[in-house]
């Protein structure tokens, strides 16, 4: 199992298109990913599913974690947190 | 006898024809398996593969903006929080393919909906919306109303979903009314994009299919079965404005010059590339107000630098050797966007608005100056700041502005080297202030639409005191002598973009003023020409200086409409 904890900066949160990104990278890990909104609160949720994420509630600030457990769950999370530090928009 | 609705006005035009009225339609099903879950999955399966196939057909036949909410139900079709409810009530709940996605889709919408935020409200529509696509699919039942439409109508819904409206037949929908939404709704969205008159949030209205309505879409009013006089004066006005703008179009490509050869600079607000050609075509020499809101609309994230820059560019294009005046992003107040959070404000107007929203966001504004700058690339750039306030902000505005222009430099990237600057004057305090403002910018545009709500203190938005914005007060015009004067002294321009501008009946005392340039509405361009080319500038410094020395509005109209019977 791998974690990591990291701030939002995306001017939308992860809603819209950024949100539509992180699911479609976390698609390509065979890794069970969660993520959770430790700002808002709630548990954590399954990362390969839009309505899961969408309903997070990701506003631009918020800390969230991202846990992956499987054969690939140390590049699925460094993949995930590159994308939420440098990849949400344009 | 009719009667009057008044919504939001959320399309502009002014339509007259029968009303169709879409009623929801309640699908009948069985909600029971009677031969047990087997055929309700494989029902399940071939409904989601037929409406996957469709919606990806309709991804690709609508715009840009309708594509988007087509995508995005897409995505959640496919989604396993949708898909693996619906499976659960079919194998352990003994439900219907039908029953298990209404269960499932009400779920997941009432999930959204507990979350205390607008994106997922609007979410929560969607999955609504695809619940609805799905159950029809699954009973076989493609009788939808709108779909089967033969006259051309206007379309009457409690609320109507992407999908519904993009089922009508193509020149079937005159207009729309729908009961509740709000401008930024899909309805307003994707009536604005098919250029029709719409009004929402008209709250409960009670009409039949056949009856006749008059929709405007610039007022927000409906009227139910107008009398003949209602529907003649509606027809007669159109035709008369048609009749008057064609006669007027047909100079429209001729400078605008007094009777005494004062030559006055007539050029257009525009709000999207297809506002750029109508102005060329109107007769406009130039653009006085581009409004870049338009980039940011009907959208969730920032348009990125490139695709800034290719639609400045192609603005610019329109009018290669006439002034284009580039606006920041103006928002906040009333006009929001889904794609920048702005904390709620007891008093919008009063808040982040303009240039103070694009100061607070670095992010934003610098990524659009460096656009402005590139899509004006091989010629000179007209950079124009709204909402000033203060010397201070002038100063923060140029500083980010140089360094746009520093930093492209540093990339080696091509960019406008003339560039002028100037501001908007909306504000009391910078009006007042003009004197010392004007050393510090090329020049000043005078937005007299909120430059009148902040100095009659009346929130143009406020239904109950919007009379009283009336732009013609002589506080309004007294503001607008101190800018023009101050600005002179300094040689510099002035231009006016408010609405006042596009009003022919206040040409004269613009010009009487010494105000240099007219900015408006396309349509509003032949007309203001004609004016202008009736009047000499003399007659109009008289009729100036009787409108400053008036005290009320009406004494103030009561002065232009006298000028216009004595040149008739």
């Amino acid at each position: 199992m791998k974690e990591a904890q990291l701030t939002v900066q995306s001017s939308v949160g992860l809603h819209a298109r950024p949100a539509t990104k992180f699911v479609g990278k976390a698609k390509e890990f065979a890794s069970d990913i969660r993520i959770t909104n430790l700002t808002r609160g709630g548990d954590p949720a399954d990362a390969k599913s839009i309505i899961f994420v969408i309903k997070a509630a990701v506003a631009n600030g918020h800390e969230i974690l991202i846990t992956a457990d499987g054969p690939d769950e140390d590049a699925a999370v460094e993949a995930l947190v590159d994308l939420v530090e440098h990849g949400l928009e344009g | 006898m009719s009667t009057t609705f008044t919504g939001i006005p959320a399309s502009p035009g002014t339509v007259v024809g029968p009303i169709h009225l879409h009623a929801a339609v309640q699908h009948d099903f069985r909600r029971d398996q009677p031969d047990g879950p087997g055929p309700e999955r494989d029902r399940l399966k071939l409904a989601v593969d037929d409406l996957r196939h469709r919606l990806e057909g309709r991804v690709d036949e609508v715009g840009d903006t309708a594509s988007e909410i087509f995508a995005a139900h897409l995505m959640f079709l496919d989604d396993s929080a949708f898909q693996d409810p619906i499976l659960a009530h079919i194998d352990t709940g003994g439900l219907s393919a039908e029953a298990a996605v209404e269960r499932a889709g009400n779920d997941v919408a009432a999930e959204f909906e507990a979350i205390d935020d607008d994106y997922l409200a609007a979410r929560a529509a969607d999955i609504r919306d695809l619940r609805d696509q799905l159950i029809s699919v699954l009973v076989g039942s493609d009788t939808d109303d709108l779909a089967q439409i033969t006259e051309p109508s206007i379309i009457v819904a409690h609320d109507l979903t992407p999908s519904q409206t993009v089922s009508i037949p193509a020149g079937m929908a005159l207009g729309f009314c729908t009961e509740v939404g709000s401008a930024v709704s899909h309805a307003a969205i994707l009536a604005r994009s098919m250029g029709v008159p719409a009004v929402v949030g008209l709250g409960s209205i009670s009409v039949v299919s056949g009856q006749v309505a008059i929709v405007d879409g610039d007022e927000g009013i409906v009227i139910v079965d107008p009398g003949e006089t209602e529907v003649k004066q509606a027809r007669d006005a159109q035709a008369a404005i048609a009749e008057r703008r064609r006669l007027a179009m047909e100079d429209a490509h001729f400078p605008a010059e007094t009777l005494d050869g004062h030559l006055v600079e007539v050029v257009a607000n525009v709000g999207s590339v297809d506002d750029a050609a109508r102005a060329v075509a109107a007769g406009a020499e130039g653009i006085g107000l581009l409004r870049t809101e338009f980039l940011f609309l009907d959208r969730t994230d920032l348009p990125g630098e490139d695709e800034q820059t290719a639609v400045y560019k192609a603005i610019h294009d329109q009018f290669p050797t006439s002034p284009v005046v580039v606006r920041t992003l103006d928002v906040g107040g009333d006009k929001e966007l889904p794609a920048i959070q702005i904390a709620p404000e007891l008093n919008p107007f009063l808040g982040v608005r303009g240039l103070r929203l694009t100061l607070a966001r670095p992010d934003i504004f610098h990524t659009q100056l460096r656009a402005i700058l590139r899509g004006a690339a091989g010629r000179d750039a007209k950079i124009m700041f709204p909402m000033v306030a203060s010397a201070t902000e002038i100063t923060a505005a140029r500083a980010a502005l140089d360094a746009a222009a520093a930093s492209l430099d540093d990339e080696g990237l091509d960019r406008a080297r003339e560039i002028e600057v100037g501001v908007m004057i909306e504000v009391p305090s910078a009006a007042v202030m003009a004197d010392r403002l004007a050393g510090m910018v090329d020049f000043f545009s005078i937005g007299t639409n909120d430059l009148t709500q902040y100095t009659l203190a009346v929130d143009r938005t406020n239904e109950a005191v919007a009379t009283l914005a009336d732009a013609l007060h002589p506080a309004v015009t007294r503001l607008i002598r101190t800018v023009v004067e101050a600005a002179h002294a300094e040689g510099k321009w002035v231009g006016v973009c408010g609405e006042l501008a596009g009003d022919p009946l206040a040409a004269g005392l613009l010009i009487g003023l010494g105000v240099d340039e007219l900015s408006m509405s396309p349509p509003a361009v032949p007309l203001v020409k004609e004016k202008i080319r009736s009047i000499s500038r003399e007659q109009s410094r008289s009729c100036a200086r009787a409108c400053l020395d008036a005290t009320t509005p009406d004494e103030v109209r009561a002065i232009l409409q006298a000028e216009v019977t004595n040149a008739d």
